[in-house]
């Protein structure tokens, strides 16, 4: 097994590498920017070096310099995180180049899934059922409305080249795809440079439900279940929980071997998740596919027992999966709640000094922590600066300890999301299990005041 | 004269106004960037631009004035 390992990230996730890497006796080696100084990660690490400024290009987008600290400090892999280089081919092709095992896919796989058109090709032929769409850019407002009447209405309109809910709007007239296309085009170009727009069916009242796969380097293969993300704010996930209060075993089980396939026919290695999107009549679509370890993951490890960085490791380092399809447990019910420095009404981001952090403790209660209580959180990086994660031997169990969780969570300094996810849990829609994607606006946010 | 302000503590990332442009209510301004999100700050109001006070590449705070628009 790998022996030293750098972590090409910061956070809460670097912590989560770290630990259990401590845990396996793995020498651990952190990069951090100048605004990450005094972040706890920097102090759990065995080493730690200083990257350069606080803007991600200077620090954790800076490939060569984070492959020249590898080199010196004699890490024989590294560990991306998610975020940052996890999805950058050519940095894993660099790695490969040095001699330094990147923890993930290959470089092939990488840049296959990181494009739009060239993955959900590949996925098709590996038969994943896709959303109705076009795989290349619209030709203009004409082409848009026709292809609508085809895939019926509403439609959903997409940049390219957008993210963040930038560009994208569902529409359910001609007329209003009409104008949509006329005006994410303009939008596209002015924010991105770029105005290439595609468009798909809307499908409606969908869930967002995704499958972990684990695959090693000698062919096999395995699903740890699924993760149900439909709770949502600008198309980013805030509570994510497993097993799907939505999914009957069947489904589950269909989907679970219909990723496996998928994985399979592309030479998948690693940890992986193929997201799909579920309609209301169980019917299940490729999404895309994320080709490094997930923000969520912990719900996975808590309904299997499994420690998915432990895992990623062992397969990088060239072992074979020490268990079978047929031995993967799925017991209890998880749920993750992402505390996001923002403002819990207008969800703009709340940067600024931590004053006091106090966390609730108790059965089923774990905590992923990138911050302390005197950390300063700058504007720098994404909002998230923890995630609770609770498990119970049920859903309910489980929402109720949440419930109980949040109420005695408290950060003091920085305004945080814990209101708004108190809110969500506390919801009847919520408790029911009626949580398709548009859950927050229909039944939190009545003026958010960000475009999406 | 009216003032357009920052609504968050981050970086401006795009000014896609000039001086002595005309703009319309709802129009984007100024784009800023904090914690991995571009949000785009819109005049409320017609007008033309007075000036801009900010450059591309500036920290600015909650309520710091971006630009005046007459």
């Amino acid at each position: 097994m790998l022996k030293k390992i750098l972590i090409a990230n910061r956070g809460e996730i670097a912590e989560r590498i770290i630990k259990t890497c401590s845990r396996l006796g793995i020498k651990t080696v952190a990069v951090y920017s100048e605004a990450d100084k005094e972040a706890p990660f920097v102090e759990s690490a065995d080493e730690a070096y200083l990257l350069g400024g606080p803007r991600v290009q200077e620090s954790y987008l800076n490939s060569a310099k984070i492959l020249e600290i590898a080199k010196e400090t004699k890490a024989e892999g590294i560990h991306p995180g998610y975020g940052f280089l996890s999805e950058n081919a050519e940095f894993a092709k660099a790695c490969e180049a040095e001699g330094v095992v990147f923890i993930g896919p290959s470089p092939k796989v990488i840049s296959l899934m990181g494009k739009k058109v060239e993955s959900r090709i590949a996925m098709e032929a590996a038969g994943l059922p896709l959303v109705p769409g076009i795989s290349r850019p619209l030709k203009d407002a004409d082409e848009a409305a026709e292809l609508a009447g085809q895939f019926g209405y509403p439609v959903m309109l997409k940049a390219s080249a957008g993210g963040g809910g930038i560009g994208m709007q569902a529409c359910s007239t001609e007329a209003e795809l009409r104008k949509a296309f006329e005006g994410n085009q303009k939008r596209a170009v002015m924010f991105f440079g770029n105005g290439d727009m595609f468009l798909e069916k809307l499908i409606e009242k969908p869930r967002h439900i995704e499958i972990q796969v684990l695959a090693d380097k000698h062919g096999n293969t395995v699903y740890l279940w699924e993760r149900e993300c439909s709770i949502q704010r600008r198309h980013q996930k805030v509570l994510e929980e497993a097993p799907s209060p939505f999914l009957d075993r069947e489904t589950r089980e269909a989907m679970g071997k219909a990723a496996v396939e998928a994985a399979k026919s592309i030479g998948y290695s690693n940890a992986g998740t193929i997201e799909f999107l579920v309609d209301e009549e169980k019917n299940f679509y490729f999404l895309e596919m994320n080709t490094r370890l997930q923000v969520e993951h912990p719900i996975t490890e808590e309904i299997t027992g499994l420690d998915l960085v432990e895992e990623q490791i062992r397969i990088a380092s060239g072992e074979s999966l020490g268990f079978q399809q047929k031995d993967i447990v799925l017991k209890g019910h998880a749920i993750e709640v992402r505390i996001y420095a923002e403002d819990p009404k207008t969800m703009y981001p709340s940067p600024g000094k931590i004053t006091n952090l106090k966390l609730p403790q108790g059965t089923g209660i774990r905590h992923e922590l990138g911050v302390t209580s005197t950390s300063h959180v700058t504007p720098f990086y994404d909002p998230m600066i923890a995630k609770l994660v609770i498990k119970g031997r049920t859903r309910g169990e489980a929402a109720a300890r949440l419930e109980e969780a949040l109420a005695q969570y408290h950060v003091e300094g920085i305004k945080t999301n814990i209101p708004l996810l108190s809110e969500i849990v506390a919801h009847e829609a919520f408790k029911s299990g009626d949580t398709t994607t548009d859950f927050i606006q229909k039944n939190i946010v009545k003026t958010n005041t960000i475009s999406s | 004269m009216a003032e357009i302000k920052s609504n968050m503590a981050g970086s401006v990332w795009k000014i896609l106004v000039e001086p002595g442009e005309q703009v319309t209510e709802g129009q984007d301004i100024i784009i800023l960037e904090s914690m991995k999100m571009e949000i785009p700050i819109a005049s409320e109001q017609d007008g033309t631009i007075a000036e801009i006070k900010v450059n591309e590449g500036d920290f600015v705070n909650d309520g710091d004035v971006l630009a005046t628009i007459e």
